[in-house]
């Protein structure tokens, strides 16, 4: 468990919408320990002061409801209390939330884009819910982009057998500072498919979690990042399985290049007593381009019944195989379409996970644009 | 008519001096066997005529139609028209079979293949190697047995149809058939005439399909004997203990 002297169920207790609850960090919490406080411009200590920076915009598909409501609204904040204290304080300052209603039984026809523009530097808190009645279906895209100092928090609520694949791409300016909580809490048998990009942003810390409500849930977090020079990008996971016979599977690889590029990846995984019949894996790997670049991977398994129906994980960070580029090279492959070859194959099928095919096609071609540069 | 000349080619790995001067030229049309005991140094000249960066040059040249590959990049070389089939071929996830050899003969001709006649090249190539369809999904060289990873070597050569093919010990791990099978490959590659082949091996087996016309015996990184197909069944008959005992 590393540095974790505290079990991690007992890690993730502290839970409140108040601001006052959360002593401001100092980076020496554990779950603060990998993130350069200083250049979070003030999300962490009440300095930052909102100017609304964050222009959101939806263009749904015509069976989902698309709702502006403020603070007030009764729906916001059910399924998910803030963790930490950036969360809190997201939740604090927020003025509007925009609400995404799927209807019970609806099947939305075309994916539903939530964009997300920074204007500038400015200071933004943000709240979103995502809720997908009973036996609905839909694919939702958060595209963030722009210049911001950003802090939000998103709620996805899967009703029972509900079916919701999530698309979060991560395409800031260069100095962007973004801290999000993304969390789904997942019905009966209900679906959750999420896939997370994080490409652009001076500082980015994602912390995704899921909950199970009812047995059946079945939760796939795919993750893939890109870090360059000066970048620090952070993803934090928790899965709390606290329901029998639920599933899920967490993939996040990331390739890093150039002076104190940094990744921090942290999957923990909790399967509590009364989740028998759990089904979960994580897994982390990171490609080292260059020197300088530096990634840390924490995986953190913690079981606490003894009927599981599999619980692993694996983290892996390494460079560029010379032996692999060499035989590509040795069969008349320029060096740069080696290593491109390399690295698109080190993505793999991830990519091909990507509901939507414009999206593929853009974070494909950001993934080649980073390479190249 | 291409040739490959190695002149006086001195090679050292990690400060350890393997090659000791060697003198080999490789003119098309011939097919030239390199035989030795284990660690007198033939991968090294392979994988140092390829350009492998873990290999320092110390001495000498090695020419390709009179140019000095030495002075090239690895991809550069393999374009110029060599090719190496390599004695332990690497493993590389994520990239499928098909990917790498549309890759690899676009480099080599200098433009993509037509789709259609690619796929039809490959089918081709592959039956003619009993190589089962779909390998070509399959990632390079991932999970292959042994001698699947032996025939997709020569598979990659008879499409690159480099000028001069260097083989290490394409032939070991081979079962009969396959062994076959992939001296087929060879003798088709060859059959032009237009082609140069240096055969590195253990074992007589391969040269009783393959026939070279020199046969080359290669102890403490060099060439010590030299001459026609009859050297290789004296080696097969008293084995390198005479040429070992020399160079020690
Ligand atoms: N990275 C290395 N570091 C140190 N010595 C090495 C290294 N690579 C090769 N050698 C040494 O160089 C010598 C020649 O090795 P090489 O692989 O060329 O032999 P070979 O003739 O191909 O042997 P084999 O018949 O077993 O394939 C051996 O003594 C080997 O141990
Ligand atoms: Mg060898």
């Amino acid at each position: 468990m590393g540095l974790n002297e505290k079990p991690l169920s007992t890690l993730h207790e502290k839970a409140s919408y108040e601001l006052a609850d959360f002593a401001v960090p100092t980076g020496r919490e554990e779950e603060w320990r990998f993130t350069p406080l200083s250049r979070l411009k003030g999300l962490h200590d009440g300095t930052a002061a909102a100017s609304g920076a964050v222009n959101v915009t939806v263009d749904a598909a015509p069976e989902v409801t698309v709702e502006t409501v403020g603070r007030d609204d009764q729906r916001l904040g059910k399924a998910y209390v803030p963790a930490d204290r950036v969360s809190a304080q997201a939740y604090t300052a927020f003025e509007k939330a925009t609400v995404l209603t799927v209807p019970r039984e609806a099947v939305a026809s075309r994916p539903t884009t939530i964009t997300l523009t920074g204007s500038g530097d400015g200071v933004a808190y943000g709240h979103i819910l995502v809720k997908l009645e009973a036996m609905a279906e839909a694919v939702v895209v958060l595209d963030h982009r722009g210049s911001a100092v950003y802090a939000d928090n998103v709620e996805f609520v899967v009703g029972d057998g509900a079916t919701l694949k999530v698309v979060s791409l991560q395409d800031w300016a260069d100095d962007a500072v973004h801290v999000s909580h993304h969390h789904a809490q997942l019905g009966k048998d209900a679906t959750f498919r999420s896939f997370v990009v994080t490409l652009g942003g001076d500082l980015v810390r994602l912390s995704p979690s899921v909950s199970y409500t009812a047995p059946g849930g079945d939760a796939d977090l795919t993750g893939l990042y890109f870090v360059d020079a000066g970048q620090h990008l952070e993803h934090r996971l928790l899965v709390d399985h606290s329901q029998p016979n639920c599933r899920s599977n967490v993939v996040y690889k990331g390739a890093l290049q150039g002076e104190d590029a940094h990744a921090v990846w942290i999957g923990d995984v909790i399967i509590r007593v009364e989740a028998e019949g759990t089904d979960t894996y994580e897994l982390n790997r990171n490609l080292l381009l260059t020197d300088g670049a530096r990634a840390d991977s924490v995986p953190n398994l913690e079981i606490l019944t003894g009927e599981v129906a599999g619980a692993g994980h694996a983290s892996a960070s390494g460079r560029l195989d010379d032996e692999h580029i060499f035989y590509l090279q040795a069969r008349g492959i320029p060096f740069d379409e080696a290593r491109r070859l390399v690295i698109r194959g080190f993505f793999g099928q991830l990519i091909e996970k990507i509901e939507v095919e414009e999206l593929r096609d853009r974070v494909m071609s950001k993934v080649e644009a980073g390479l190249a540069g | 008519m291409s040739t490959l000349e190695i002149r006086d080619l001195q090679v050292a790995v990690e400060d350890k001096q393997i090659l000791r001067g060697v003198n080999l030229t490789v003119k098309a049309g011939e097919t030239h066997a390199i035989m030795g005991p284990n660690g007198s140094g033939k991968s090294t000249l392979a994988y140092a005529v390829a350009g492998h960066p873990k290999y320092t040059i110390t001495g000498g040249q090695v020419l390709l139609d009179g140019v000095d590959i030495l002075e090239l990049s690895v991809d550069e070389r393999a374009r110029a028209g060599l090719f190496l089939a390599m004695q332990y071929p690497v493993e590389v996830p994520g990239v499928s079979v098909s990917n790498f050899l549309r890759s690899a003969v676009t480099a080599a001709r200098g433009e993509a293949p037509k789709l259609r006649e690619f796929a039809k090249d490959l089918k081709a190539g592959m039956d003619a190697l009993s190589i089962d369809a779909s390998f070509a999904q399959r990632n390079l060289n991932e999970g292959f047995s042994g001698g699947e990873k032996k025939r997709h070597e020569i598979l990659q050569m008879e499409l690159l149809k480099p000028k001069i093919a260097v083989l290490d010990e394409t032939d070991s791990g081979l079962d009969v058939d396959a062994l076959r099978v992939v001296s087929e490959g060879v003798n088709r590659f060859r059959a032009s005439g237009e082609t140069g082949v240096l055969l590195i091996t253990h074992y007589t087996r391969i040269l009783r399909y393959v026939k070279p016309d020199f046969v080359h015996v290669f102890a403490g990184g060099r060439i010590v004997e030299e001459g026609g197909p009859e050297l290789a069944d004296k080696l097969e008959a008293e084995g390198y203990e005479a040429y070992t005992k020399a160079s020690a």
